[in-house]
């Protein structure tokens, strides 16, 4: 009993070890975490939405045009949602070399970041999309509006606590995702903690990477919470 | 004004086709307050849509004003609903807007200059009455003030139709009548058409002119609504009129069987009166020349929106020419008599 006090004490001793936590390494990481999420972020909204409104506008119609359309967007949401992140990541590996020139560091991640993340976020913005009671379009198209006009008029603004909660929750996953994505030289919050934390044995900033993260996340998910209380004027 | 011929809808189900609207032939004139009735699925819905081309006929045209409504697609026919208003069951307003902008919404869609917007926004609102509740939104609002907002923002563009679905089955028989007025007040003052979905005869009673019945999508009777409420064709029509002036018919019933089996030698009758002689003194003048006995059952007076109408259950005992010189009489005064054979 004594000795596993000890051996206790000894654990606990090895995550406080405040010694090993370069500040300035910590500071960097958390700076290119915010950077990758904020870009994903950034563009999983707008390519989401294009999703969404892609995958809501073409369901259900008679014509071909929309029929393939649908199916080529619903296979391309459906493939892309269902790899897992860090397969997703290898596989664009040539692809990203292309695009950005390089496969390490922040700007590296992106692309893998983005592909992952905005069929997942389109397919919430469809669902918000549809939860809009159908009476509401119908009276905006008996006052003669055009499809734009329905898409900006109506179907955003009465879906935008669905689509804000949907960016929060996407947001939260792109969170946990560049971590991921660190670990394979992305850089950021999960590059620190591999690179230093898992490989020179340095649990304390695993721990502190750890605990930055987690601030983060409730963040984010608090702010989400907030803006959508705010819009919700049902 | 309106013009509707041969009109066909039809819906390809699973289940076969379905025929929603089945030849369907009206005309409505500028100024009038023209109510289809019908239980739910006669077509009516499906029809009032086709007014502003939510719905395409599969046959047939409908003409408003110098426009074939029914074969204009695209910005023709966007720019042709902007001068077609339309209420709704469930109201339809945008949560996300407040009452303001949701009156706005409509001028936003017309390209209406900014500074007349909220000019005519304000005009609306005075117009139904929700000054101070601009800024509320329809969360805030009861059912009769989210109507409001839907009738002001369907005349926002100034239109010469007013369609309006089920637009006051949501709401309780109080509110029903506020809106109600509101609309005839509407139509009088801006001498607009207005075409009214319902399946209460109370709300054609109400304010409509003209009336038309619908069952199984087919126009089953159709007329000036006191000629209807009069003299009643359809059985669907008598249903519906009865609910209307007697809404404890079921008892009426009970009390017309009770009547039926303890007295076998009265006849039964079921008058109805008009505007001119619903406020004569018709049967003490039945009783004073004939040789009959008396029993009012069940009677009950309303207003339509061109005179009262009155209806009277009685029971006549007599002998037999005496009742048929009582219904010659009765003629005479130009009350409808109709003698009821069973319950």
């Amino acid at each position: 009993m004594f000795k596993s006090l000890i051996v206790g004490e000894g654990l606990f001793s090895q995550y406080v070890d405040f010694e090993e936590v370069n500040w300035e390494r910590i500071q960097e990481a958390t700076q290119e975490t915010l950077l990758m999420t904020a870009i994903s972020v950034a563009a999983v909204f707008i390519l989401g939405l294009v999703i969404g409104l892609l995958l809501y506008e073409t369901a259900g119609k008679k014509s071909v045009f929309a029929k393939v359309l649908h199916l080529i967007v619903s296979m391309f949401v459906n493939i892309f949602r269902s790899v897992p992140f860090i397969i997703l990541i290898v596989l664009l590996i040539p692809f990203t070399k292309q695009l950005v020139g390089s496969i390490i560091g922040p700007v590296a991640a992106l692309p893998a970041l983005i592909i992952s993340s905005a069929p997942f976020y389109g397919r919430l913005v469809e669902t918000g999309f549809r939860e809009i009671d159908k009476g509401v379009i119908e009276a905006a198209e008996a006052m003669g509006a055009n499809k734009w006009q329905v898409i900006y008029k109506v179907l955003i603004p009465e879906s935008l606590p669905s689509i804000i909660a949907g960016i929060t929750t996407t947001a939260i996953s792109l969170v946990g995702y560049t971590a991921m994505a660190g670990v394979i030289g992305a850089g950021g919050l999960g590059n620190l903690a591999y690179l230093e934390g898992f490989q020179r044995n340095q649990p304390t900033v695993t721990l502190v990477a750890t605990v930055i993260v987690l601030i983060m996340v409730f963040l984010i998910q608090d702010i989400g919470e907030r803006v959508v209380d705010r819009v919700d004027k049902r | 004004m309106i013009r509707l011929s041969n009109v066909i809808k039809s819906f390809d189900t699973k289940q076969g086709t379905l025929t929603a609207v089945d030849n369907v032939n009206l005309s409505i004139e500028s100024g009038e307050i023209y109510g289809i009735i019908g239980y739910s699925g006669a077509g009516k819905s499906t029809l009032v849509r086709m007014f502003n081309g939510l719905e395409k006929p599969t046959k047939g045209e409908i003409t408003l004003g110098d426009s074939v409504i029914s074969k204009l697609t695209g910005k023709a026919l966007r720019e042709k609903r902007q001068k077609i208003g339309m209420i709704f069951q469930h109201f339809n307003l945008l949560w996300s807007r407040t009452v303001l902008e949701n009156i706005l919404l409509p001028l936003e869609i017309a390209n209406v200059p900014k500074h007349d917007q909220l000019e005519k926004a304000y005009e609306l609102i005075r117009l139904v009455g929700l000054e101070g509740r601009e800024d509320a939104y329809p969360a805030e609002l009861s059912g009769g003030q989210k109507q409001r907002v839907g009738i002001a923002r369907a005349l926002a563009n100034e239109p010469t139709l007013l369609l309006c679905d089920e637009a006051t089955s949501a709401l309780d028989p109080q509110t029903t009548d506020e809106v109600l007025e509101l609309l005839l007040e509407i139509n009088k003052r801006l001498n607009l058409t207005i075409v009214m979905i319902t399946h209460e005869m109370h709300v054609v009673r109400k304010i409509c002119h003209k009336v038309a019945v619908m069952e199984k999508g087919k126009i089953v009777e159709e007329g000036n609504v006191l000629e209807v409420f009069k003299r009643p064709q359809q059985e669907i029509t008598k249903r519906f009129i009865r609910q209307d002036t007697d809404p404890e018919s079921e008892e009426t019933d009970i009390v017309l069987a009770q009547v039926f089996k303890d007295y076998p030698n009265g006849k039964l009758l079921h008058l109805t009166f008009n505007a001119e002689n619903s406020k004569q003194p018709v049967l003490s003048q039945l009783i004073r020349h004939h040789d009959i006995e008396l029993n009012v059952i069940q009677g009950s007076i309303q207003q339509t929106h061109s005179g009262s109408i009155g209806s009277l259950y009685v029971q006549v005992t007599g002998d037999s020419t005496e009742i048929s010189s009582v219904l010659a009489d009765l003629t005479k005064m130009n009350v409808e008599a109709e003698v009821i054979e069973h319950v």
